[in-house]
């Protein structure tokens, strides 16, 4: 599952023999993130966001727990078990705004390491099932989150619940009772609460499985790397201890200086006031908005405006707004072209910059305004343009686009210079 | 297959959304959006300077205790603070002698330990804030959480309790409808500019300073909103001070981190 050259586990000292013998738990991690992993040397910073993910998901996962130790999960006591960990738990102050932004700075991981995977072609072959194993861990992500922004039980919970339900009842003929059996009741309440909690405390760990998956598919090619140029020799890895581990390392000291930084000075930057409220059933907040994270896909609902023939507007926009991230799983088939990294695709590219991330940013931007003019207006070009990309463009674009010339090797991308690219070259066999 | 399939489903939705877009379009330009009395006439709030603001923030005891005077003997009337707990009352300066004499003065419904009966006694250092009931009008806002529950906070409520004024007569000229209904009152930092309660800070010396500060209505209103900022969050000095602790180790742990990483890759080519 690695590279010839890669180090195989030797223990000496006595004990460590008598444990790769009975429970060869070293060895596994020494092969998976020690001196026994073989990885591109010239992975750019890009590449440490993987890393960061799973930073994310633990402190998630401990804060969570520590947060359900003192959170009461009822919707008459609720919002007051939150304010009671806000005062009264000792650092429950720290465990809730680390959480609250702990899922912020998740996702602001999670869309660099996807955007990563765009650029450089990470999706294509043989990384299709990582690519795979990633977007299910995204979907994952997203419910979790959801459910736990209703956790609080304030307006925005409340609302938001009321709002992301609601799309199911938008489903002809089955809609209604499907959106009913979800929040088990006709509103939000008691009901809805209790199951959110409890899945919200169950899925983290679904998504741990997914990583390890993710993480163990990925130990069989290996990292991609910023050329796009497959591993060939020796040269061309480092083990990823010490020099991955060094440097993804001095990246988590820089990670958790931004996010304690968002921690302690403005944790609440990101949230939104209305969720200070209570809910309130008799009361609809003036803008519902969910959490920025959804914001792109939340501008994609709300674009379809028009039913078209006998499609209602609603369920175009509930279509769409899951098949903005479903189409992600066949991304490995829609792109064609052999060329992974964009920096070898000048059309690719160009569409990449000046398309997709100004499309992502004007979502970003319209999804968390009012639903008014003009922000539904540039939600609906930026819509147009980020569905063209990938069901359009990428499928014409990798067929049409001629790549630049790519490096031999990674060495050669590196040192200038790559004794096996001279050895294979046929200039040298006369 | 796959890609043709693609490409009729981004057909699909881009036709959808071109529909969607040009009746946008065309409605923007045919029938521009009425602009309303709220967006003409909303104003942003006031600027607040308050000595809890910003990365160095800390809270002014003096002004907290002068802020929760005014609460207790103005909006204590209708509004409760019920997430606060008068033991809280510690974080202002207050002796417990003198919290326990604040408790007393409230009327708390508990049980009674031997009859099970529901009855009033006199409030306690470890009660919280009693909850306020408002006969025939609905229950008021709780004020605990109000200057996190509103953009801008602190400044917001500063400027909601001296901002009232007479209806602009070119507000009533342009917006005919929007005249402010019998029993609301003129506002411009609340959201739809009528809100039910009635300007609560009349007067200069509504109330008498233990301090000797002088009780103007702008005085009041800076005070009540810097408690008001307390009861939001007490725990604020403590996570601003434990904040430049962390980050300090951090950015230390951080720079090592990068030597450590530099001294490995020494001789080595990445990227």
């Amino acid at each position: 599952m690695s590279f010839p050259w890669a180090k195989e586990y030797t223990p000496s000292a006595p004990l460590m023999v008598w444990l790769d013998e009975k429970l060869p738990l070293p060895r596994l991690i020494y092969g998976a993130v020690g001196g026994g992993y073989e990885v591109p040397r010239n992975i750019n910073y890009m590449w440490n966001f993987g890393f960061l993910a799973g930073l994310c998901l633990m402190i998630q996962i401990i804060t969570g727990v520590v947060l359900a130790m003192h959170y009461a999960a009822d919707a008459s006591v609720a919002f007051n078990s939150t304010e009671h960990i806000m005062r009264d738990v000792n650092w429950g102050w720290l465990m809730r705004y680390a959480h609250a932004n702990g899922a912020s700075a998740f996702f602001v991981v999670i869309y660099l390491h996807i955007f990563r995977g765009f650029y450089f072609g990470s999706y294509k072959a043989p990384r299709e099932m990582i690519w795979l194993l990633g977007v299910v861990i995204f979907l994952l992500m997203m419910a979790t989150a959801f459910m736990g922004y209703v956790l609080p039980w304030g307006q925005m919970s409340f609302w938001g619940a009321q709002v992301i339900t609601g799309l199911f009842g938008a489903i002809p003929l089955v809609g209604e009772p499907i959106q009913q059996w979800l929040l088990g009741g006709f509103a939000p309440d008691n009901a809805t609460l209790n199951r959110f909690f409890s899945l919200h405390f169950l899925l983290p760990f679904v998504i741990l499985g997914v990583v390890i998956l993710h993480v163990w598919a990925l130990h069989i090619p290996g990292s991609s790397n910023p050329t796009g140029v497959e591993v060939k020799s020796e040269s061309d890895t480092l083990p990823f201890f010490p020099y991955f581990v060094a440097k993804d390392g001095w990246t988590i000291g820089l990670f958790l200086l931004i996010y304690s930084a968002f921690v302690f000075m403005m944790p609440n930057a990101l949230g939104h006031p209305d969720n200070y409220i209570p809910a309130n059933p008799m009361q609809t907040p003036a803008h519902i908005v969910p959490e920025w994270y959804f914001w792109p896909f939340y501008a994609i609902l709300r674009a379809f405006t028009v039913d078209l023939l006998f499609i209602p507007a609603k369920l175009m926009g509930v279509l769409a707004m899951f098949a903005a991230i479903l189409m992600w799983f066949f991304l490995p088939w829609l792109d064609r072209s052999p060329v992974r990294s964009a920096t070898y695709r000048p059309l690719y590219r160009k569409f990449f910059w000046f398309g997709l991330i100004p499309a992502m940013a004007v979502l970003f931007w319209c999804g968390g305004a009012p639903a008014a003019e003009p922000y539904v207006m540039f939600s609906q070009i930026a819509s147009i343009y980020y569905f063209a990309h990938f069901l359009i463009i990428l499928p014409i674009v990798s067929s049409i686009e001629r790549p630049d010339p790519l490096p031999f090797s990674i060495t050669e991308a590196v040192l200038g210079k790559d004794d096996a690219a001279l050895l294979a070259s046929p200039a040298t066999k006369l | 297959m796959i890609r043709i399939l693609s490409i009729l489903v981004g057909a699909f939705f881009s036709l959808a959304l071109l529909v969607s877009l040009g009746t946008g379009v065309y409605t923007y330009v045919s029938e521009p959006a009425a602009e309303t009395a709220e967006h003409a006439f909303h104003e942003l709030p006031k600027k607040l300077h308050l000595a809890s603001d910003g990365v160095f923030g800390h809270f002014d005891r003096q002004q907290l205790q002068r802020g929760f005077q005014v609460y207790q003997e103005v909006c204590a009337a209708c509004h409760s603070i019920k997430h606060v707990a008068y033991r809280d009352l510690a974080a202002l300066g207050y002796s417990p002698a003198e919290i326990k004499a604040v408790a007393a003065k409230a009327t708390i419904a508990a049980p009674d330990p031997l009859t099970g009966e529901v009855k009033d006694r006199p409030g306690m250092a470890a009660d919280k804030f009693p909850p306020v009931t408002y006969a025939g009008q609905g229950v008021p806002p709780d004020l605990s959480l109000i200057t996190k529950a509103r953009h801008h906070g602190g400044p917001y409520v500063y400027s909601l309790l001296t901002g009232y004024a007479a209806q602009p007569a070119e507000l009533v000229k342009r917006f005919p409808d929007s005249k402010t209904p019998a029993g609301l009152h003129y506002n411009p930092y609340f959201a739809n500019l009528n809100l039910a309660m009635a300007a609560p800070l009349t007067g200069e010396g509504q109330v008498t300073y233990a301090d000797g500060t002088k009780a103007t209505v702008d005085q009041m209103a800076k005070d009540v909103a810097a408690f008001l900022v307390w009861t939001a969050e007490p725990t604020l000095e403590k996570r601003l001070q434990t904040g430049w602790v962390v980050l300090g180790f951090l950015l230390f742990a951080t720079v090592l981190g990068y030597l450590a990483y530099r001294n490995v890759w020494a001789g080595q080519k990445g990227h």
